[in-house]
């Protein structure tokens, strides 16, 4: 069936539901409202408000209560309405969730989702734009996914709620309605911690996530050079083999993100390509990606966005180098 | 309903038992001798097993340690109205608590030295592990107790935490929750009337802790917290009515640290010696010692002590003995399963 991102979730979530009394869902307006993008649309309906919690406006309660929830059985797949909100969440996030596998040594464990839209480009209100998930990629015990289709979408959140790590799961904002595609209706699901190869090519590789990677197709479209792109799915752990793999086979590499530049993920993942390819790279990592700036409001957005005029130079440096 | 008979609002405070050890019958809870002495013992032990560990971080053999002492009632009460099938989650200041759900003191021990193993309890014991940031430990009993709730378990879920924790956003937020879900908990907190170095009065203008239960839409009691009738008598009607579906309950236990907040600050700083001697005075030991005695409860008490003794002593040891975790231990255990990049970061076979 032909969904956009938003169906596409919606699907993953009620099926997951349906399969498995344990998973349940919190957040701000999940239940009546179906969610501020409409991702838990209906659910609410379908499986009563006892599973499906609409909470106070509390997002350390909303993931401190859903750590409590997965140690005592349940699979709570919680969300966070935008990126920017869920800082108050990290406490719980990186003080609780991420190392209580580890705390005692596998005894307790945390499988919870953490989901929220992520990203700019759709002209938001201020705090509704952040693309911060370097914050959560660099906490040892969480997972960082991030879905760029719809097809990705439904079988990587499958795999999420199923994973029996915590995990960060964003959404791209921008992505939501922004393309649809075949997605079977049927259960589908994806590895966490595999990367995909989104289009193959020999000269370079571009690596990006989530909303930039229908950026970086477009971008790359009409270009002479045979261009591979690598779509990283999940930030963390992250798949340093498929990475390090298409770099040494192509010589050049690109990183593509929304986040800024400095500390960003870019950094990360240039490191890993030069300690796994430096003997076969033709030029420098290049890093295509927001500058180090507060995100502006909407009038200013343009100054920060990356866009494929950025992501096409960016190609070319690599390529002339 | 003791909720109703002492009203926070009113300052007013349940206690049961006075400082010499006397006890109001028309207030005394229902406890066998068995299990008044079984009470005793573990506050005893408490108390013991806490010097121990005070002795052992000074002589660099165990890490920086929160002790307990002037607090073992206040633990205790809490604990001693719990069912197997219920969930304790406890702040880090809690060993009678968790001596009463037979976490070994070994283990306890373990912790405190540094190995994560002290966070490995025995299976399906339904006691978390510590909770040092402060106050963050209140929502996960919220949805634990939320989690029971959904599948129609009777199984009530307590918090212990601090004065401290009372103004951490964590706090209203969790209380906030279970007033709202009526989730079957019950919130302990222990009043010992520092944050480390900051007193009581300076975490909140209320005049009571008790009273901030009004606030939440459910009942608060206010409770002398060396007295662990009054404790026990406190909680055990708050689990029975969170048991019956009838909601949560916070429970202020009205105590005092006797000794440092942690082996690495000096209370001397902070506060008088006539201060710390005139609660001392109110030693909750002391006074169920007394009642004990008074009846006749309290055996070969010179026995008791050193069979005590003699358990601390063991533990400490088995504690001492258990290896520091190999490399494999504080690699593996990061996620379900160890990716290929850390993996090689471990090294070798991590051995």
């Amino acid at each position: 069936m032909m969904m956009n991102m938003v169906q596409a979730l919606n699907g993953a979530l009620a099926m997951e539901m349906e399969r498995d009394a344990s998973v349940v869902i919190m957040g701000e307006d999940v239940g009546l409202d179906g969610g501020v993008f409409r991702v838990t649309d209906g659910l609410m309906k379908r499986f009563g408000p006892e599973r499906v919690i609409d909470t106070p406006l509390a997002e350390a309660a909303i993931a401190g209560a859903a750590v409590g929830m997965a140690l005592n059985g349940l699979r709570p797949v919680v969300e966070m309405q935008f990126m920017g909100f869920s800082y108050i969440a990290m406490n719980q996030m990186i003080n609780h969730a991420a190392r209580m596998r580890n705390r005692t040594r596998g005894r307790l464990t945390v499988p919870m989702v953490l989901r929220m839209p992520y990203g700019a480009g759709v002209k938001a209100l201020e705090h509704h734009s952040e693309s911060t998930e370097a914050l959560y990629a660099q906490i040892p015990g969480l997972k960082v996914v991030v879905p760029s289709t719809p097809l990705e979408a439904k079988g990587l959140l499958t795999a999420s709620i199923r994973d029996p790590d915590p995990v960060v799961f964003l959404e791209p904002t921008r992505s939501y309605r922004m393309l649809k595609e075949e997605v079977p209706e049927g259960e589908h699901i994806l590895p966490l911690g595999k990367a995909r190869v989104s289009q193959e090519g020999d000269d370079v590789t571009v690596v990006g996530w989530g909303a930039m990677i229908p950026l970086i197709q477009k971008a790359v479209a009409g270009m002479k050079a045979s261009v591979e792109v690598v779509d990283l799915r999940t930030i963390s752990p992250m798949d340093t083999e498929t990475l390090v793999g298409s770099v040494n086979r192509t010589g050049r590499a690109v990183v593509v993100h929304e986040a800024p530049r400095s500390f960003g993920p870019g950094a990360e993942i240039a490191a890993r390509i030069y300690e796994g390819a430096i003997l076969k790279l033709e030029a420098p990592v290049e890093r295509v990606t927001a500058p180090d700036i507060t995100i502006p409001l909407p009038k200013g957005e343009d100054h920060y966005y990356v866009n494929e005029r950025m992501i096409k130079e960016g190609v070319e440096r690599a390529l002339r180098f | 309903m003791l909720t109703d008979e002492f009203d926070p609002l009113k300052g007013e405070m349940l206690r049961i038992m006075d400082e010499e050890g006397n006890v109001d019958s028309s207030l005394k809870p229902r406890i066998s001798k068995e299990v008044l002495l079984k009470a005793y013992r573990t506050m005893l032990l408490t108390r013991l097993a806490d010097d121990k560990a005070v002795k052992l971080q000074r002589q660099g053999r165990l890490g920086a340690y929160a002790p307990n002492k002037g607090q073992e009632a206040s633990q205790l009460g809490p604990a001693m109205a719990l069912k197997k099938e219920d969930w304790m989650v406890w702040a880090f200041r809690e060993m009678g608590a968790l001596l009463w759900r037979e976490v070994p003191l070994s283990t306890y021990y373990l912790y405190w030295m540094g190995n994560e193993l002290g966070n490995v309890y025995p299976k399906d014991l339904k006691v978390t592990p510590a909770a040092v940031p402060v106050g963050s430990q209140i929502p996960h009993a919220v949805g634990i107790a939320y989690a029971s709730n959904l599948r129609k378990e009777k199984s009530v879920t307590l918090v212990y935490f601090g004065d401290g924790a009372t103004s951490e956003g964590e706090f209203h937020e969790g209380l906030n929750f279970a007033g709202v879900f009526q989730t079957p908990n019950v919130f302990v907190c222990q009043n010992n009337q520092f944050a480390i170095s900051t007193r009581r009065k300076r975490q909140s203008a209320s005049p009571t802790l008790a009273q901030k239960a009004v606030a939440y839409g459910f009942p608060g009691i206010l409770v002398d917290g060396n007295d662990v009738l009054a404790m026990y008598a406190a909680s055990k009607e708050a689990v029975t009515r969170a048991r019956k579906g009838k909601g949560p309950t916070l429970i202020e236990s009205y105590t005092y640290r006797l000794s440092d907040h942690t082996t690495s600050d000096d209370w001397r700083k902070y506060r008088s010696k006539e201060e710390v001697e005139e609660w001392e005075g109110k030693d909750p030991l002391k006074r169920f010692r007394s009642y004990l005695l008074s009846q006749g409860i309290l055996g070969d008490e010179e026995a008791l002590q050193k069979e005590l003794v003699d358990i601390v002593e063991k533990a400490a040891a088995e504690a001492e003995a258990v290896p520091a975790p190999s490399r494999q231990d504080v690699f593996v255990h990061t996620y379900s399963e160890i990716p290929a990049y850390l993996r090689r970061q471990m090294g070798g076979d991590g051995t």
